[in-house]
Protein backbone atom coordinates (compact mmCIF):
# COMPACT_ATOMS: atom_id res chain seq x y z
CA UNK A 1 0.00 0.00 0.00
CA UNK A 2 1.55 3.45 -0.73
CA UNK A 3 1.89 6.06 2.06
CA UNK A 4 -0.79 8.47 2.45
CA UNK A 5 0.11 12.19 3.55
CA UNK A 6 -2.34 13.17 6.04
CA UNK A 7 -2.44 15.44 8.93
CA UNK A 8 -2.77 14.80 12.71
CA UNK A 9 -6.30 15.88 12.69
CA UNK A 10 -6.87 13.26 10.82
CA UNK A 11 -4.93 10.68 12.38
CA UNK A 12 -7.28 11.15 15.90
CA UNK A 13 -10.03 11.12 13.73
CA UNK A 14 -9.24 7.93 12.53
CA UNK A 15 -8.32 7.04 16.26
CA UNK A 16 -12.19 7.84 17.33
CA UNK A 17 -13.22 4.80 15.82
CA UNK A 18 -10.87 2.23 17.69
CA UNK A 19 -12.88 0.77 20.09
CA UNK A 20 -11.49 -0.06 23.68
CA UNK A 21 -11.44 -3.85 23.57
CA UNK A 22 -13.04 -4.06 26.53
CA UNK A 23 -15.72 -1.92 26.56
CA UNK A 24 -16.54 -2.06 22.39
CA UNK A 25 -19.14 1.10 22.86
CA UNK A 26 -16.27 3.76 23.81
CA UNK A 27 -13.19 4.76 21.66
CA UNK A 28 -9.82 4.94 23.02
CA UNK A 29 -10.02 8.77 22.14
CA UNK A 30 -13.16 9.24 24.33
CA UNK A 31 -11.36 7.00 27.22
CA UNK A 32 -9.02 9.60 27.27
CA UNK A 33 -5.93 7.07 26.55
CA UNK A 34 -4.29 8.49 23.58
CA UNK A 35 -2.10 11.46 25.01
CA UNK A 36 -0.87 12.43 21.65
CA UNK A 37 -0.17 12.54 18.04
CA UNK A 38 2.52 13.61 16.20
CA UNK A 39 4.56 13.42 12.74
CA UNK A 40 8.17 11.93 13.74
CA UNK A 41 10.39 14.77 12.22
CA UNK A 42 13.29 12.82 11.10
CA UNK A 43 11.89 8.94 10.20
CA UNK A 44 8.19 10.25 9.56
CA UNK A 45 6.54 8.05 11.19
CA UNK A 46 3.53 8.28 13.21
CA UNK A 47 3.64 8.33 16.53
CA UNK A 48 0.75 7.95 19.22
CA UNK A 49 1.14 8.05 22.92
CA UNK A 50 -1.13 6.36 25.11
CA UNK A 51 -1.38 5.70 28.29
CA UNK A 52 -2.49 2.57 30.62
CA UNK A 53 -5.90 3.18 32.48
CA UNK A 54 -4.31 1.02 35.16
CA UNK A 55 -1.02 -0.67 35.46
CA UNK A 56 -1.76 -4.30 35.20
CA UNK A 57 -4.67 -3.75 32.60
CA UNK A 58 -4.42 -6.89 30.23
CA UNK A 59 -6.25 -4.60 27.70
CA UNK A 60 -2.93 -2.06 27.16
CA UNK A 61 -1.19 -4.30 24.88
CA UNK A 62 -4.34 -5.27 22.99
CA UNK A 63 -5.20 -1.67 22.97
CA UNK A 64 -1.40 -0.93 21.56
CA UNK A 65 -1.44 -3.24 18.72
CA UNK A 66 -5.65 -2.18 17.59
CA UNK A 67 -4.14 1.93 17.26
CA UNK A 68 -1.27 0.00 15.00
CA UNK A 69 -3.48 -2.20 12.79
CA UNK A 70 -5.96 1.05 12.24
CA UNK A 71 -3.57 3.56 11.21
CA UNK A 72 -1.91 0.80 8.94
CA UNK A 73 -5.20 0.24 7.57
CA UNK A 74 -5.86 3.71 6.90
CA UNK A 75 -2.63 3.29 4.47
CA UNK A 76 -0.05 5.04 6.80
CA UNK A 77 3.19 2.67 6.87
CA UNK A 78 5.42 4.19 9.68
CA UNK A 79 3.51 4.03 12.92
CA UNK A 80 4.69 3.95 16.43
CA UNK A 81 3.12 3.76 20.02
CA UNK A 82 4.66 5.04 22.81
CA UNK A 83 3.60 4.52 26.13
CA UNK A 84 3.70 7.47 28.69
CA UNK A 85 3.41 7.34 32.35
CA UNK A 86 2.99 10.53 33.99
CA UNK A 87 0.87 12.54 34.02
CA UNK A 88 -1.49 9.72 35.04
CA UNK A 89 -4.65 8.67 33.33
CA UNK A 90 -7.15 9.72 35.47
CA UNK A 91 -11.38 9.22 34.03
CA UNK A 92 -11.65 13.04 34.23
CA UNK A 93 -10.03 12.65 30.96
CA UNK A 94 -13.21 10.76 29.41
CA UNK A 95 -15.49 12.47 27.00
CA UNK A 96 -19.16 13.34 27.32
CA UNK A 97 -19.79 11.06 24.39
CA UNK A 98 -17.75 8.49 26.34
CA UNK A 99 -19.76 8.64 29.23
CA UNK A 100 -23.01 9.04 27.59
CA UNK A 101 -21.99 5.66 25.73
CA UNK A 102 -21.02 3.74 28.77
CA UNK A 103 -24.30 4.69 29.95
CA UNK A 104 -26.28 3.24 27.10
CA UNK A 105 -24.16 0.15 27.24
CA UNK A 106 -25.75 -0.77 30.75
CA UNK A 107 -22.09 0.89 32.66
CA UNK A 108 -22.51 3.86 35.12
CA UNK A 109 -20.07 6.25 34.09
CA UNK A 110 -17.87 8.38 36.96
CA UNK A 111 -19.86 10.58 38.53
CA UNK A 112 -17.31 13.45 40.00
CA UNK A 113 -14.18 14.67 39.37
CA UNK A 114 -11.30 12.72 40.95
CA UNK A 115 -11.00 13.27 43.93
CA UNK A 116 -7.95 12.00 46.98
CA UNK A 117 -10.33 8.77 48.35
CA UNK A 118 -7.66 8.18 51.07
CA UNK A 119 -9.12 10.25 53.70
CA UNK A 120 -5.65 10.80 54.85
CA UNK A 121 -4.76 14.15 54.03
CA UNK A 122 -5.95 17.23 56.21
CA UNK A 123 -6.54 15.27 59.38
CA UNK A 124 -9.44 14.39 57.81
CA UNK A 125 -10.18 10.72 58.80
CA UNK A 126 -10.42 7.61 57.06
CA UNK A 127 -14.43 6.91 56.60
CA UNK A 128 -15.05 10.78 56.35
CA UNK A 129 -14.88 10.13 52.48
CA UNK A 130 -18.13 10.16 51.10
CA UNK A 131 -19.16 7.85 48.44
CA UNK A 132 -20.08 8.57 45.57
CA UNK A 133 -24.00 9.34 44.20
CA UNK A 134 -24.35 6.63 41.26
CA UNK A 135 -27.36 6.45 39.20
CA UNK A 136 -28.75 3.23 37.63
CA UNK A 137 -28.12 3.10 33.78
CA UNK A 138 -31.35 1.11 33.65
CA UNK A 139 -34.05 3.10 35.31
CA UNK A 140 -32.02 6.68 36.37
CA UNK A 141 -32.85 5.82 39.71
CA UNK A 142 -30.53 7.40 42.51
CA UNK A 143 -30.96 4.92 45.02
CA UNK A 144 -28.00 2.27 44.43
CA UNK A 145 -25.95 0.29 46.40
CA UNK A 146 -21.95 -0.83 46.26
CA UNK A 147 -22.33 -4.17 46.33
CA UNK A 148 -18.24 -4.96 45.05
CA UNK A 149 -15.12 -2.69 44.68
CA UNK A 150 -13.97 -4.61 42.49
CA UNK A 151 -15.62 -6.06 39.68
CA UNK A 152 -15.44 -7.43 35.85
CA UNK A 153 -12.02 -5.13 35.03
CA UNK A 154 -9.78 -3.25 37.12
CA UNK A 155 -11.74 -0.26 36.13
CA UNK A 156 -15.22 -1.32 37.63
CA UNK A 157 -16.84 -1.65 40.74
CA UNK A 158 -20.00 -3.71 41.09
CA UNK A 159 -23.52 -1.85 42.31
CA UNK A 160 -27.37 -2.50 42.45
CA UNK A 161 -29.99 -0.60 42.12
CA UNK A 162 -32.68 -0.50 44.99
CA UNK A 163 -35.78 0.80 42.51
CA UNK A 164 -35.45 -1.79 39.87
CA UNK A 165 -33.16 -4.38 41.22
CA UNK A 166 -30.84 -4.61 38.70
CA UNK A 167 -27.06 -4.98 39.12
CA UNK A 168 -24.68 -2.88 36.85
CA UNK A 169 -21.20 -1.85 36.54
CA UNK A 170 -19.67 1.13 37.58
CA UNK A 171 -17.27 2.98 36.05
CA UNK A 172 -14.89 4.24 38.80
CA UNK A 173 -13.10 7.55 39.63
CA UNK A 174 -9.31 7.37 38.62
CA UNK B 1 28.44 1.50 46.97
CA UNK B 2 27.99 1.62 43.87
CA UNK B 3 25.05 4.17 42.80
CA UNK B 4 23.62 2.31 40.02
CA UNK B 5 24.12 -1.00 42.03
CA UNK B 6 22.33 1.03 45.02
CA UNK B 7 19.24 2.02 42.69
CA UNK B 8 18.86 -1.67 41.04
CA UNK B 9 18.86 -2.88 44.44
CA UNK B 10 16.40 -0.21 45.25
CA UNK B 11 14.04 -0.79 42.37
CA UNK B 12 14.12 -4.93 42.87
CA UNK B 13 12.87 -4.11 46.52
CA UNK B 14 9.74 -2.09 45.10
CA UNK B 15 9.26 -4.69 42.44
CA UNK B 16 9.70 -7.53 44.49
CA UNK B 17 7.54 -6.24 47.36
CA UNK B 18 4.79 -6.16 44.98
CA UNK B 19 5.50 -9.44 42.86
CA UNK B 20 5.77 -11.76 46.08
CA UNK B 21 1.89 -10.17 47.01
CA UNK B 22 0.48 -10.33 44.24
CA UNK B 23 1.57 -14.49 43.37
CA UNK B 24 0.22 -14.84 47.17
CA UNK B 25 -2.94 -12.52 46.53
CA UNK B 26 -2.98 -14.87 43.09
CA UNK B 27 -2.90 -18.22 44.35
CA UNK B 28 -6.58 -17.14 46.33
CA UNK B 29 -8.03 -16.71 42.92
CA UNK B 30 -11.31 -19.08 43.49
CA UNK B 31 -10.67 -19.26 47.21
CA UNK B 32 -12.33 -15.69 48.30
CA UNK B 33 -14.44 -16.93 51.15
CA UNK B 34 -16.86 -14.07 49.04
CA UNK B 35 -17.48 -13.42 45.41
CA UNK B 36 -16.68 -10.01 46.09
CA UNK B 37 -13.73 -10.85 47.96
CA UNK B 38 -12.10 -13.28 45.52
CA UNK B 39 -12.54 -10.65 42.62
CA UNK B 40 -10.96 -7.76 45.15
CA UNK B 41 -7.86 -10.18 45.95
CA UNK B 42 -7.23 -10.98 41.79
CA UNK B 43 -7.93 -7.48 41.05
CA UNK B 44 -5.15 -6.52 43.65
CA UNK B 45 -3.09 -8.88 42.52
CA UNK B 46 -3.71 -7.17 39.00
CA UNK B 47 -2.86 -4.28 39.83
CA UNK B 48 0.32 -5.74 41.89
CA UNK B 49 1.41 -7.40 38.82
CA UNK B 50 1.44 -4.00 36.61
CA UNK B 51 3.26 -2.01 39.19
CA UNK B 52 6.18 -5.22 39.59
CA UNK B 53 6.18 -4.73 35.59
CA UNK B 54 7.07 -1.07 35.84
CA UNK B 55 9.91 -1.24 38.34
CA UNK B 56 11.51 -4.84 36.70
CA UNK B 57 11.84 -3.35 33.42
CA UNK B 58 13.60 0.35 34.55
CA UNK B 59 15.61 -2.23 37.23
CA UNK B 60 16.85 -4.22 33.83
CA UNK B 61 17.24 -1.20 31.92
CA UNK B 62 19.38 0.27 34.67
CA UNK B 63 21.51 -2.73 34.90
CA UNK B 64 22.04 -2.85 31.67
CA UNK B 65 22.64 -6.59 31.38
CA UNK B 66 19.72 -7.39 28.78
CA UNK B 67 17.88 -8.76 31.30
CA UNK B 68 14.25 -7.91 30.89
CA UNK B 69 11.49 -7.71 33.49
CA UNK B 70 10.49 -11.50 32.57
CA UNK B 71 13.97 -12.75 33.12
CA UNK B 72 14.26 -10.68 36.36
CA UNK B 73 11.02 -12.39 37.97
CA UNK B 74 11.52 -15.47 36.49
CA UNK B 75 15.25 -16.69 36.89
CA UNK B 76 16.33 -15.01 39.62
CA UNK B 77 16.61 -17.62 42.96
CA UNK B 78 15.17 -17.02 46.73
CA UNK B 79 18.84 -14.69 47.59
CA UNK B 80 18.34 -12.47 44.65
CA UNK B 81 14.87 -11.35 45.71
CA UNK B 82 14.43 -8.29 47.86
CA UNK B 83 11.03 -8.11 49.13
CA UNK B 84 10.35 -7.46 52.86
CA UNK B 85 9.20 -10.89 55.13
CA UNK B 86 6.16 -9.47 55.28
CA UNK B 87 4.69 -10.35 51.57
CA UNK B 88 5.77 -13.80 51.98
CA UNK B 89 4.19 -15.02 55.29
CA UNK B 90 1.67 -17.41 54.77
CA UNK B 91 -1.88 -16.73 53.21
CA UNK B 92 -3.33 -18.45 56.35
CA UNK B 93 -6.55 -17.70 57.49
CA UNK B 94 -8.98 -14.23 55.96
CA UNK B 95 -7.68 -12.19 59.07
CA UNK B 96 -3.78 -13.19 57.92
CA UNK B 97 -4.46 -11.87 54.64
CA UNK B 98 -6.02 -8.16 55.30
CA UNK B 99 -3.65 -7.70 58.47
CA UNK B 100 -1.04 -8.59 56.04
CA UNK B 101 -2.34 -6.86 53.39
CA UNK B 102 -3.17 -3.49 55.55
CA UNK B 103 0.27 -3.55 56.77
CA UNK B 104 1.63 -3.40 53.56
CA UNK B 105 -1.21 -0.96 51.80
CA UNK B 106 -0.51 1.51 55.11
CA UNK B 107 3.75 1.75 54.11
CA UNK B 108 3.25 1.25 50.17
CA UNK B 109 0.73 4.33 50.35
CA UNK B 110 3.37 6.68 52.14
CA UNK B 111 5.84 5.28 50.21
CA UNK B 112 4.41 6.14 47.19
CA UNK B 113 3.22 9.65 48.51
CA UNK B 114 6.89 9.73 49.49
CA UNK B 115 8.22 8.93 46.17
CA UNK B 116 6.00 11.62 43.87
CA UNK B 117 9.08 13.76 44.72
CA UNK B 118 11.76 11.62 43.86
CA UNK B 119 14.76 13.16 42.24
CA UNK B 120 14.62 10.48 39.83
CA UNK B 121 12.13 11.14 37.50
CA UNK B 122 10.72 7.49 36.23
CA UNK B 123 10.63 6.07 39.95
CA UNK B 124 8.31 9.67 39.93
CA UNK B 125 6.35 8.46 37.43
CA UNK B 126 5.94 5.13 38.61
CA UNK B 127 4.91 6.58 42.02
CA UNK B 128 2.34 8.70 40.03
CA UNK B 129 1.04 5.60 38.18
CA UNK B 130 0.69 3.67 41.13
CA UNK B 131 -0.14 5.62 43.76
CA UNK B 132 -4.33 5.69 42.08
CA UNK B 133 -4.38 2.10 42.28
CA UNK B 134 -2.58 1.48 46.03
CA UNK B 135 -5.22 4.05 47.53
CA UNK B 136 -7.66 2.25 46.26
CA UNK B 137 -6.07 -0.96 48.05
CA UNK B 138 -5.33 0.91 51.32
CA UNK B 139 -9.26 2.07 51.39
CA UNK B 140 -10.57 -1.32 50.81
CA UNK B 141 -8.37 -3.00 53.27
CA UNK B 142 -8.71 -0.34 56.03
CA UNK B 143 -12.72 -0.75 55.72
CA UNK B 144 -12.06 -4.26 56.07
CA UNK B 145 -9.83 -4.35 59.10
CA UNK B 146 -12.81 -2.23 60.78
CA UNK B 147 -15.84 -4.70 59.72
CA UNK B 148 -13.62 -7.81 60.81
CA UNK B 149 -12.11 -6.10 63.78
CA UNK B 150 -14.86 -4.51 65.03
CA UNK B 151 -17.45 -7.78 64.09
CA UNK B 152 -18.16 -10.30 65.60
CA UNK B 153 -16.46 -12.12 68.96
CA UNK B 154 -14.93 -14.98 66.98
CA UNK B 155 -13.75 -12.36 64.21
CA UNK B 156 -11.94 -9.74 66.55
CA UNK B 157 -10.09 -12.59 67.94
CA UNK B 158 -9.06 -14.00 64.52
CA UNK B 159 -7.92 -10.25 63.83
CA UNK B 160 -6.21 -10.01 66.91
CA UNK B 161 -4.45 -13.11 66.46
CA UNK B 162 -3.18 -12.34 63.22
CA UNK B 163 -1.63 -8.35 64.11
CA UNK B 164 -0.23 -10.22 66.96
CA UNK B 165 1.51 -12.80 64.63
CA UNK B 166 2.52 -10.55 61.82
CA UNK B 167 3.51 -7.48 64.01
CA UNK B 168 6.96 -7.76 63.71
CA UNK B 169 6.98 -8.21 60.20
CA UNK B 170 5.76 -4.63 59.93
CA UNK B 171 9.00 -2.93 61.05
CA UNK B 172 11.18 -4.18 57.85
CA UNK B 173 10.21 -1.28 56.00
CA UNK B 174 11.83 1.07 58.16
CA UNK B 175 14.98 -0.65 58.93
CA UNK B 176 17.61 1.49 56.79
CA UNK B 177 20.47 0.10 55.21
CA UNK B 178 22.67 1.36 52.58
CA UNK B 179 21.08 1.11 49.92
CA UNK B 180 18.19 2.76 51.10
CA UNK B 181 20.34 5.21 52.72
CA UNK B 182 22.05 5.97 49.15
CA UNK B 183 18.28 6.40 48.14
CA UNK B 184 17.43 9.08 50.73
CA UNK B 185 20.69 10.80 50.21
CA UNK B 186 20.20 11.35 46.69
CA UNK B 187 16.63 12.54 47.26
CA UNK B 188 15.27 9.12 45.54
CA UNK B 189 13.29 7.83 48.62
CA UNK B 190 12.00 9.36 51.17
CA UNK B 191 12.90 9.86 55.05
CA UNK B 192 12.60 6.80 56.79
CA UNK B 193 11.61 8.23 60.12
CA UNK B 194 8.65 11.18 58.46
CA UNK B 195 7.15 7.32 56.58
CA UNK B 196 7.45 5.52 59.69
CA UNK B 197 5.57 8.29 61.71
CA UNK B 198 2.72 8.36 59.23
CA UNK B 199 2.86 4.70 58.72
CA UNK B 200 2.08 4.45 62.31
CA UNK B 201 -0.31 6.91 62.47
CA UNK B 202 -2.57 5.43 60.31
CA UNK B 203 -2.37 1.89 61.83
CA UNK B 204 -3.30 3.47 65.28
CA UNK B 205 -5.71 5.36 63.80
CA UNK B 206 -7.65 2.22 62.03
CA UNK B 207 -6.86 -0.12 64.97
CA UNK B 208 -8.77 2.06 67.24
CA UNK B 209 -11.78 1.96 65.38
CA UNK B 210 -11.42 -1.70 64.77
CA UNK B 211 -11.35 -1.60 68.54
CA UNK B 212 -7.72 -4.05 68.29
CA UNK B 213 -4.82 -3.64 70.02
CA UNK B 214 -1.37 -2.28 68.41
CA UNK B 215 1.62 -4.02 69.53
CA UNK B 216 4.51 -1.64 70.63
CA UNK B 217 6.32 -0.39 67.72
CA UNK B 218 9.25 -0.73 69.47
CA UNK B 219 9.77 -4.03 70.02
CA UNK B 220 11.87 -6.54 67.80
CA UNK B 221 11.09 -6.28 64.21
CA UNK B 222 12.59 -9.05 61.85
CA UNK B 223 14.54 -8.70 59.05
CA UNK B 224 16.47 -9.64 56.28
CA UNK B 225 14.64 -10.09 53.81
CA UNK B 226 15.51 -6.94 51.83
CA UNK B 227 19.06 -7.89 51.72
CA UNK B 228 18.14 -11.64 50.23
CA UNK B 229 17.71 -13.49 53.73
CA UNK B 230 14.24 -15.15 53.23
CA UNK B 231 12.49 -17.24 55.18
CA UNK B 232 11.80 -20.94 53.42
CA UNK B 233 8.45 -20.23 52.50
CA UNK B 234 9.76 -17.92 49.52
CA UNK B 235 11.21 -20.88 47.36
CA UNK B 236 8.07 -22.48 47.58
CA UNK B 237 6.30 -19.49 46.28
CA UNK B 238 8.79 -19.30 43.38
CA UNK B 239 8.79 -23.15 42.70
CA UNK B 240 4.92 -22.50 41.30
CA UNK B 241 5.77 -19.17 40.20
CA UNK B 242 8.65 -20.02 38.40
CA UNK B 243 8.15 -22.95 37.23
CA UNK B 244 7.40 -23.02 33.88
CA UNK B 245 10.47 -20.76 32.87
CA UNK B 246 12.44 -22.91 34.82
CA UNK B 247 11.53 -26.04 33.37
CA UNK B 248 10.54 -25.10 29.64
CA UNK B 249 13.21 -22.17 29.80
CA UNK B 250 12.23 -19.20 26.91
CA UNK B 251 8.83 -21.17 26.08
CA UNK B 252 6.20 -18.31 25.50
CA UNK B 253 2.75 -18.16 24.80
Amino acid sequence: MAAVETSVDQVWAWLADVPDPEIPVISVVDLGIVRGVAFDDGSGACVVTITPTYSGCPAMQVIAEDVENALRARGLERVRVDTRLSPAWTTDWMSEAGKAALTGYGIAPPVQQVIDISGLRNGVKRHAIRQPDVACPHCGSMHTRLTSQFGSTPCKALYQCLDCREPFDYFKCH
Amino acid sequence: MDANQAKFDYLLRQADNALILSQQLSQLCGKGPALEEDMALTNVALDLLGQTRMWLSYAGELEGQGRDEDRLAYLRDTREFRNVLLVEQPNGDYAQVMVRQFLFDTWHYFLMRGLLASSDKRIGEIAEKSIKEVTYHLRRSGDLVVRLGDGTDLSHAKMQAAVDELWTYAGEVFLYDAVDQAMQAQGIAPDPELLRAAFLNHVADVFEEATLTMPSPEGYMQRGGKQGRHSERLGYILAEMQFLQRAYPGVEW
